[in-house]
């Protein structure tokens, strides 16, 4: 760990700062798109280290956060079939959907089961071959090459009686969105560097031409982020428009041709709808019609009857588009926890409002 | 929550979930709302590890009982019978009492194979025998097949309490240091790389050890012991906290005073836990005052199972029932309970 040691040097992290500070001259919005990004940031209070003039804001790269109530409820109905095997990472469980969570399902004796990888449930199938295991495959470009390499095995093994539940988005038509939005007050992103080691950064040059903003791809670290808003403050500053590399240690411009193949062998580009957001074209991942025999909303003929979501006073669509901040929530902290969630924002690890929740709660204490 | 047409579950809802057993939010709410009213209050019910209990002839006696439902049984460190005293004693030890009598009840599934029940019983006997503590009664139900997991264990244990301190949360004052026994979270992590269907692996070995006899040495070398507690499930955060809101003070920690072995540190990364939140079995947190840190450290580091005890922070009257946790950059931020299971059935 001496490695990641040197991210999280005190002294390096100051200098940064100092920089920064010195770079500055006038007010800046910068927004970090990843989720995991802002729980680095709120963790170790980068924000507060940052001149006044600088605004971080947080961005819509939380996986969890932005799937569809309806596709919640999808899983939760799939999870209460006799037959069926769950698997999903350890998040969803407790994302509300329409009324129920997949907790609840679990409690009610659905077979839910918590992995950490699509290629344990995989496994799992492999060694149930009288269960249907289903994995509610979430996420961004990051895990798409997993879930494609375990979609991809599936078939190659013969494996039958494994499919998933698709909700898998992309990151660059949801920065377009945010800057697209009439009221955007984002004037730099900081890109999200693991992303990018999959799908490098080729795709942000249009954006960047497009929408006159800087776009620094960043890692994940208090370096890494206090770079990265270094290197997007000073093109800002110098009226500079380009996409930067800061994540060079893991980033390649082309990413990672291998895993960007299987995704494209496996998965199309599809509309999908973003929660809280809305639908938006181009901005997710489907199965391509070879591999639509592992689609489980196909196998399992699941329609969208699921009723509209109730509105549950949650302003997460508002906070995922950088507009508002979890603090500025009536219900942050009170009506809304991470043990009482009004929205995904509050369940996440990558959610802004569990960052907020679990390290920077100053006076609201855990009701008795 | 009135004025949202909320669809989420009631606010206690109306079946048990995993995460009420988790030790964190959920379960002192299921304690709070459903247990403690239904059980009534009694003055002997310490929020604490074990109840201190005056037994006739003005002896002091710990009372403790814990369940041990952990998946796998068997796992690098440790096993689901070794685990079952050292929770127990350690129980005991937190009240500062020389742990003495241990009940066994044992719940065990049609079909559990003889062979393994015999080395779950063979481990709990080793375990209890370099505790000190004799097994004195017990009880073994069969259930049939599928309506258990194999094996589920009970211990409970009484101590003799020898010391006139009042260990607790009650004793606690601004001003007093707070030691860490040892490096955190090895538990957690390697139930977690132990576990079925984690394609995971690390040679780190659960950190399962009695922690009475440093304990009871603090006592004899006349160290005035405010309070203790040993971390298990919540890790860290959640015995921080939980005595921080019982007692009203602050606790000010410091992140880069913390040990974490790199494998652990490695696997939290990965997994996105925090090691503040991960499970222990067998390190205890010691709070007594400043001018005696150094005294006391010296007493622990005497003690393999506490030999790399260390100094984290201090507890401070300011702002009630937080913790706070100085970063290794340096910036501040408040340190809270797990809300659920970060995984469940650890111990």
């Amino acid at each position: 760990m001496k490695y990641l040691d040197d991210y999280r040097d005190g002294e390096a992290v100051r200098r940064l700062a100092d920089a920064i500070d010195r770079a500055v001259t006038r007010p800046w919005t910068i927004m970090e798109v990843c989720g995991g990004q802002t729980h680095s940031i709120v963790r170790f209070g980068l924000d507060t280290l940052l001149p006044k003039e600088i605004t971080l804001v947080h961005g819509p790269g939380c996986p969890v956060c932005v799937t569809p109530a309806r596709l919640v409820d999808a899983a939760i109905a799939l999870a209460r079939r006799r037959e069926v095997t769950l698997c999903s990472f350890g998040d969803m469980l407790r994302v509300p959907g329409t009324r129920d969570d997949l907790f609840r399902a679990k409690s009610e004796g659905g077979d839910v089961r918590i992995v950490y990888s699509p290629m344990d449930a995989l496994e799992i199938a492999v060694n149930h071959p009288a269960r249907e295991v289903v994995f509610f495959a979430v996420g961004f470009e990051t895990t798409a090459p997993a879930n494609a390499m375990a979609v991809h095995q599936a078939k190659a093994r013969g494996v039958r009686n494994f499919s998933i539940l698709c909700s898998h988005v992309l990151v660059p038509p949801a920065m377009e969105a945010v800057l697209a939005a009439p009221d955007n007050r984002v004037q730099g992103f900081l890109a999200a560097g693991h992303v990018c080691a999959i799908m490098g950064w080729e795709e942000y040059l249009p954006i960047a031409a497009r929408h006159r903003v800087p776009i620094v791809v960043t890692g994940f670290e208090p370096v890494d982020l206090l770079q990265g808003v270094l290197h997007c403050v000073r093109q800002l500053e110098e009226g500079r428009a380009e996409v930067e590399n800061q994540y060079a240690r893991w980033v390649r411009r082309e990413g990672n041709p291998a895993a960007r193949d299987l995704v494209r062998e496996v998965f199309e580009v599809i509309p999908r709808e973003w929660r809280g957001i809305g639908a938006l074209p181009s901005s997710g991942l489907g199965l391509s019609e070879a591999y639509a025999d592992f689609d489980a909303a196909r196998r399992f003929a699941l329609d969208d009857q699921s009723e509209a979501e109730t509105d549950s006073g949650c302003v997460s669509g508002l906070i995922l588009q950088g507009r508002l901040k979890p603090e500025e929530c009536p219900h942050f902290g009170a009506g809304c926890t991470p043990e009482h969630p009004l929205g995904a924002t509050m369940v996440s690890d990558e959610g802004a409002c569990a960052a907020y929740y679990r390290y920077r709660r100053s006076e609201r204490e855990v009701p008795a | 929550m009135k004025e949202f047409a909320c669809p989420l579950p009631a606010d206690m809802g109306d079946t048990v979930q995993l995460s009420h057993g988790g030790g964190g939010v959920m379960m002192h709410r299921l304690l709070e709302r459903v247990v403690f009213p239904a059980l009534g209050d009694d003055p002997a019910r310490a929020h604490h590890d074990g109840a201190v209990v005056d037994a006739v002839g003005g002896t002091r006696l710990a009372f403790t009982t814990d369940t041990y439902v952990v998946r796998p049984r068997f796992f690098p460190g440790g096993d689901i019978g070794s685990l079952a005293v050292h929770g127990a004693v350690n129980d005991l030890a937190m009240c500062g009492a020389r742990p003495k009598w241990l009940s066994v009840g044992l719940i065990l599934e049609e079909g559990l194979p003889m062979d393994e029940l015999r080395r779950v019983l063979e481990s709990l006997r080793r375990a209890a025998d370099e505790a000190g503590v004799t097994v004195v009664t017990g009880d073994t139900k069969v259930v049939d097949r599928g309506k258990g997991d194999g094996l589920y264990l009970n211990t409970a244990a009484i101590g003799v309490v020898e010391h006139s301190l009042d260990i607790g949360p009650a004793s606690l004052r601004d001003g007093d240091v707070i030691l860490l026994s040892g490096d955190i979270g090895r538990h957690g992590i390697a139930v977690m790389a132990a576990r079925e269907g984690l394609a995971f692996e690390t040679t780190i070995q659960s950190d399962s050890a009695p922690l009475h006899e440093p304990v009871l040495a603090m006592l004899d070398a006349g160290l005035p012991v405010h309070c203790l507690r040993d971390l298990t499930r919540g890790g860290l955060a959640a015995a921080l906290k939980e005595l921080m809101r019982d007692s009203g003070l602050t606790a000010r920690i410091r992140e880069a005073d913390i040990p974490v072995e790199p494998q652990v540190r490695g696997a939290c990364e990965m997994l996105g836990l925090d090691p503040l939140q991960v499970a222990n079995e067998g390190r205890m947190i010691v709070f007594l005052p400043a001018e005696m840190a150094e005294k006391a450290l010296a007493v622990l580091r005497r003690f393999p199972e506490t030999q790399n005890a260390v100094k984290i922070g201090t507890v401070s009257a300011e702002q009630k029932g937080r913790v706070v946790l100085e970063s290794v950059i340096g910036t501040r931020r408040v340190v809270e309970m797990p809300p659920g299971e970060q995984l469940p059935r650890i111990c």
